[in-house]
């Protein structure tokens, strides 16, 4: 019983981390070049629920803000990255990861 | 008590969540799929009194990043037979999640777990309020406050010259 309760701090980074594992297997095993970037994105809100943990923790305002910064930086790549996306599908009429392999030797 | 019930059923509905995101096929699935997980992981940061986080949270990402997604998605219209060949493979999928979980995050939790004795701090009302928050960002932040606009100039302009067809 006392390692469900009562809820800690450790609780909340499990969570994080297995939020973040799900993210980085979402990335290694999905070639659907959408549901890849979408990964991403679970593995930013994952360190997101981390830094807001720690805050918590110490009761320093910092990590709400370097989250505010996270979430920014994290809109600005979604748009370049789906601007990429549709550049690739007009080249090549599809979203499948393994058919990008115009760079590989 | 109360607190615990609240955070198990959100836990288990960011993870399940986090789970059908990378298990469709259909993007738009995984995509309302993400939208719930946001959801939950909000009602989280606002159990870790973060408010303005957990607004931020719905506004900008429920509401801004996945409208983009969608909206792309359905830009690019994608047919049934054109999905099929990136179906999830189950056997991918667990055996990525076993290596993810067994080789790095299991060894860290065994590692950390008898470790990590972090004590709640006792904090005061408007702890993550907006104005608690935005006093933070406007006095010790406020250069790479300032920076981000520069940064999200730079995407804006960067994501027309991808998209265009002819510039």
């Amino acid at each position: 019983m006392e390692l469900f309760y009562p809820v800690t701090p450790t609780h909340y980074l499990v969570l994080s981390a297995c939020l973040f594992g799900i993210g980085v297997a979402g990335v290694l095993s999905r070639r659907n070049i959408f549901i890849s970037l979408m990964s991403l994105e679970l593995m930013l809100n994952a360190v997101n629920l981390t830094f807001v943990t720690f805050s918590r923790i110490n009761g320093d305002l910092t990590g709400h803000v370097i989250v505010l910064f996270v979430v920014a930086v994290a809109a600005a790549e979604a748009c370049v990255g789906l601007a990429i996306v549709i550049a690739l599908f007009r080249l090549k009429e599809t979203v499948d990861l393994d058919l990008f392999k115009s760079l590989k030797g | 008590m109360l607190e615990a019930v609240v955070f198990y059923i959100l836990a288990a509905a960011l993870l399940g969540f986090g789970l059908l995101v990378i298990t469709r096929t259909n993007p738009i699935a995984s995509a309302l799929s993400m939208v719930g997980a946001f959801g939950a992981l909000a009602a989280l940061y606002a159990l870790l009194q973060a408010t303005l986080i957990a607004i931020i949270q719905i506004l900008v990402y429920a509401g801004g990043i996945m409208v983009l997604v969608i909206f792309v998605i359905m830009l690019l219209n994608l047919h049934e037979e054109d999905l099929k060949p990136m179906k999830a493979r189950a056997g991918t999928v667990l055996l990525s999640l076993l290596a993810v979980f067994g080789l790095v995050l299991g060894p860290v939790f065994l590692a950390v777990f008898p470790k990590g004795n972090w004590k709640w701090a006792a904090l005061t009302n408007d702890f993550g309020s907006i104005f608690t928050v935005g006093e933070k960002v406007f006095s010790d932040y406020l250069f790479p406050f300032e920076m981000l606009s520069l940064l999200l100039l730079a995407a804006i302009v960067g994501a027309l010259v991808l998209s265009k067809r002819k510039l």
